[in-house]
């Protein structure tokens, strides 16, 4: 072993103590840090995967405003052709054809506003978990049957079940009266209650037939095997569309921009509470240090007239910080681990906090995973600002005289 | 008991003997106690917000229904009495402000589009005070009297049908037959709301004009009542059960809307629990701090025992010195987190993440809110930790053996 290696190693247990308790505060740290950035960045996961599988894809293309303002005759133009056309190009993608009207839906007893989709009954289920939610009875078939799947609280409402009618009333593309009357053939339930209260789906062909949308609809939906998949299939699809066609490709953050935004909030006041965490363990660090430079004072008075220049001195101290740093490092990135392994194993949930989750499409309990980078992440900055801490002791030695230093104490 | 004040003056002395560690941990303590402090009032005030805003458009904090009309908000289900009724029961029975109301689903159509809203027939005399909207910034006026003739709907959703003040809407529910009940209205006014949501929503009309358009007499399907604080509900709604008999359903803010109600509790855990981490993450420090401060004059201990000194004052001694340590630090800290947050009370534009505070149910303007009570907890669990924190160091050097601390180098 190198000779300043240890010395450094040595000069570290002269006050075993102090020094667990130093590497005690970047323990508890690191255990934290891993912990909730495991949480955090799992949860994070689950909100974009969940919230996007219910409609929105991870992207779409539609005809430039329509995500703003979602008008009738802001239509895309033969619009199951295109998806088709997408669709042969780009195999890796799934990708489905949609229009969207507001309605109203009647039963015998009740009526009420609901949002209607017309889907493809083929394609829908590769892009969205709704027609694998049918709880009751079974999803669309054919394309173009007067046939209508609603969500479990808006049937209750309505008061239908499988097999009854519901009359659809409407305003077409052009402005004008539509009306149908349509079969419950299913019903899905999803857990989201704004979901299953306010949502039915219709095949498309029924749904350009009854709002007049000669061929027309509002979105092509395009999922990707991954979201990063997702980011590199966009320009492509993006340079695939019809020139002439006035369309536009969102990404999932353009059409959900809450989405990204919640995570962005949330992630800030996430930051600011790890920053002071860190904050806290370094001036442990500095505190330690410090002490352990200033009793050596004598100590280092003479071996510095012995010839040693403050700089090595220095750098034996850092190096005795990194030491200490790296045992915190380890010891707190497995033990973070450990700790986290276990909810990994048995979930976490915090009682009362289910509505919060539902709000965020997130399950009640939840299962935080350890992956390299959240065990890693959080113990490497809290290292670097130990270092960082230890600067200032180290800097200090430079203005340490010898003859002085040596009469301390 | 009587030696109190020579311990404090010895254990202060002793703190700033050694001034730079001093420093440095009162730093650290200061720094953990303002983000405490700071985070508290952060979040707090925008769980404050969101629960004032979700109960300004309920709105009360108290409200009474027919049982079956949450879970199916038809007019069918309302409330069987009259409001002449309503106004012998309520009027001088002591609430802080109460108004009944017609509300239901509906749908709203301009020439151009529908949308799905909640249908508003109020008394906009009685809900003046503690309405969501602030009647005298509607573009055009707000409703002028129950019997008001005119429309007023938010201002994103008169962009969505693009339509404006002047023009006409047709509004269309059901009536307790299960009819459709339609009629149109004039727009007289467009209102904006905290949360864009909120603007998309709600729909008012003059209280008569719904019951007319919704032949349900003079009957309503909602009676809300206002106290005082919406953390303490209680006297509201025993006042409102003692009045109402069994038939009716009377419901406090936080059992109609659960997520707010979750928010509020969590809220309280996560003060308790941030300060509690900050504080552990700081006790490494402190009792790394105390033990060296032991250590550095075990000989000077010594000599005091061996003249006589009681080891009780000793272990006294040692623990005042931790606490004198953290009364300044928490002066400090509480100093600064008031210093930071009082200028911020204004409010911290987050607009930038609006869509995503929207999301939480949170508008996008933060104004932090600093509780005496949350400042209180910060203090007092400090202290009461810290004690705890000090006791081991102090106990060890209080048991020391005169002879041998004295000898000791």
């Amino acid at each position: 072993m190198n000779i300043v290696l240890r010395l450094a190693w040595r000069n570290l247990w002269r006050q075993p103590r102090r020094t667990w308790l130093t590497i005690g505060a970047m323990v508890f740290s690191n255990t934290l840090l891993v912990f909730l950035i495991s949480i955090q960045f799992g949860m994070y996961g689950l909100m974009i995967d969940n919230t996007l599988q219910v409609f929105t894809g991870h992207m779409q293309v539609q005809v430039p405003g329509y995500k703003d303002d979602q008008k009738m005759r802001q239509t895309v133009s033969d619009v199951v052709p295109l998806a088709s056309t997408l669709r042969r190009e780009f195999p890796g993608g799934s990708i489905a054809a949609r229009a969207w009207a507001f309605g109203l839906a009647s039963s015998e007893e009740r009526s009420y506003g609901v949002g209607v989709f017309g889907v493809e009954p083929e394609f829908e289920p590769t892009v969205s978990s709704i027609p694998g939610l049918v709880k009751e009875g079974r999803y669309l078939r054919d394309a173009d049957a007067m046939e209508i799947v609603i969500g479990a609280i808006l049937a209750r409402n309505l008061r239908v079940a499988i097999g009854d009618e519901l009359t659809l009333l409407g305003s077409g593309r052009d402005g004008s009266f539509a009306a149908a009357v349509v079969n419950v053939v299913g019903i899905f339930e999803s857990g989201v209650a704004d979901v299953d209260r306010n949502f039915a789906q219709l095949p498309l062909a029924t749904f350009q037939d009854m709002f007049y949308m000669e061929g027309a609809g509002h979105q092509v939906v395009i999922t990707a095997a991954t979201l990063d998949d997702a980011e590199v299939l966009r320009p492509e699809i993006a340079a695939a569309l019809p020139s002439d066609a006035n369309l536009v490709v969102h990404d999932w953050d353009v059409l959900q921009p809450g989405l990204k935004q919640a995570i962005q909030a949330d992630m800030s006041s996430a930051f600011f509470m790890y920053g002071i965490l860190v904050i806290l363990v370094a001036f442990s660090v500095l505190n330690t240090q410090l002490m352990s430079v200033l009793e050596r004072t004598h100590e280092f008075g003479i071996v510095m007239s012995l010839g040693l220049k403050p700089g090595r001195l220095g750098r034996l101290v850092m190096l005795e910080t990194a030491l200490m740093g790296m045992l915190g490092l380890i010891l707190g990135a497995i033990a973070g681990a450990i700790f986290t392994s276990w909810f990994t194993a048995n979930g976490l949930s915090i009682p009362g906090m289910e509505e919060m989750a539902a709000n965020f499409n997130l399950p009640a309990r939840i299962f935080p995973e350890v992956t390299p980078w959240t065990m890693v992440a959080g113990p490497l900055v809290v290292f670097l600002f130990t270092l960082l801490a230890a600067a200032y002791p180290a800097l200090r030695l430079h203005r340490l005289h010898p003859v002085e230093a040596m009469r301390a104490n | 008991m009587s030696k109190l004040p020579v311990l404090t003056r010895l254990a202060w002395r002793y703190l700033w003997r050694n001034h730079r560690r001093t420093i440095i941990m009162l730093s650290a303590v200061s720094i953990g106690v303002w983000a405490m402090i700071f985070m508290t009032a952060l979040t707090r005030g925008m769980v404050d917000q969101m629960i004032k805003d979700g109960i300004s458009v309920m709105p009360g904090h108290v409200q009474v229904h027919n049982p079956l009309f949450l879970d199916d908000p038809s007019v069918s289900n309302r409330i069987a009495i009259g409001d002449e009724q309503l106004g012998r029961l309520f009027d001088g029975a002591g609430f802080s402000g109460w108004a009944s109301r017609v509300k239901v689903p509906a749908v709203i159509t301009s020439e151009r589009e529908s949308r799905g809203v909640t249908l508003l027939g109020i008394d906009p005399v009685a809900e003046r005070e503690f309405s969501f909207v602030s009647y005298d910034d509607v573009e055009g006026r707000f409703l002028e009297d129950v019997n008001d003739n005119g429309v007023v709907i938010g201002r994103k959703l008169a962009d969505t049908l693009e339509t404006r003040v002047g023009k006409r809407i047709v509004l269309m529910s059901q009536d307790p037959d299960n009819e459709i009940a339609d009629r149109g209205f004039r727009v007289i006014g467009l209102f904006e709301a905290s949360m864009p949501a909120f603007e998309e929503a709600y729909v008012f009309i003059g209280k008569k004009a719904a019951q007319k358009m919704l032949r349900i007499g003079d009957t309503t399907t909602e009676i809300v009542f206002v106290g005082d604080d919406y953390r303490n509900v209680e006297p509201t709604y025993e006042l409102a059960t003692a009045i109402v008999d069994d038939s009716l359903e009377v419901s406090r803010w936080y059992e109609i809307d659960t997520y707010l109600g979750t928010m509020l509790k969590v809220m309280d855990g996560f003060v308790l629990i941030w300060v509690v981490v900050i504080f552990l993450a700081l006790s490494f420090g402190l009792v790394n701090t105390l033990v060296m401060a032991v250590f550095e004059r075990i000989r000077e201990i010594g000599l005091m025992l061996a003249l006589g000194m009681k080891p009780a004052s000793i272990l006294g001694q040692i623990i005042i010195e931790s606490m004198l340590l953290l009364l300044v630090g928490l002066l400090i800290g509480d100093v600064l987190a008031w210093a930071t947050i009082q200028p911020l009370s204004g409010g911290i534009d987050i607009s930038v993440v609006a869509e995503g505070m929207e999301m939480m149910g949170a508008s996008s303007i933060l104004y932090p809110k600093l509780y005496l009570s949350d400042m209180i907890l910060a203090n007092v669990v400090v202290l009461i930790l810290g004690f705890l924190a000090s006791l081991s160091p102090a106990w060890r050097a209080s048991r020391y053996e005169p002879v041998e601390a004295i000898t000791k180098v």
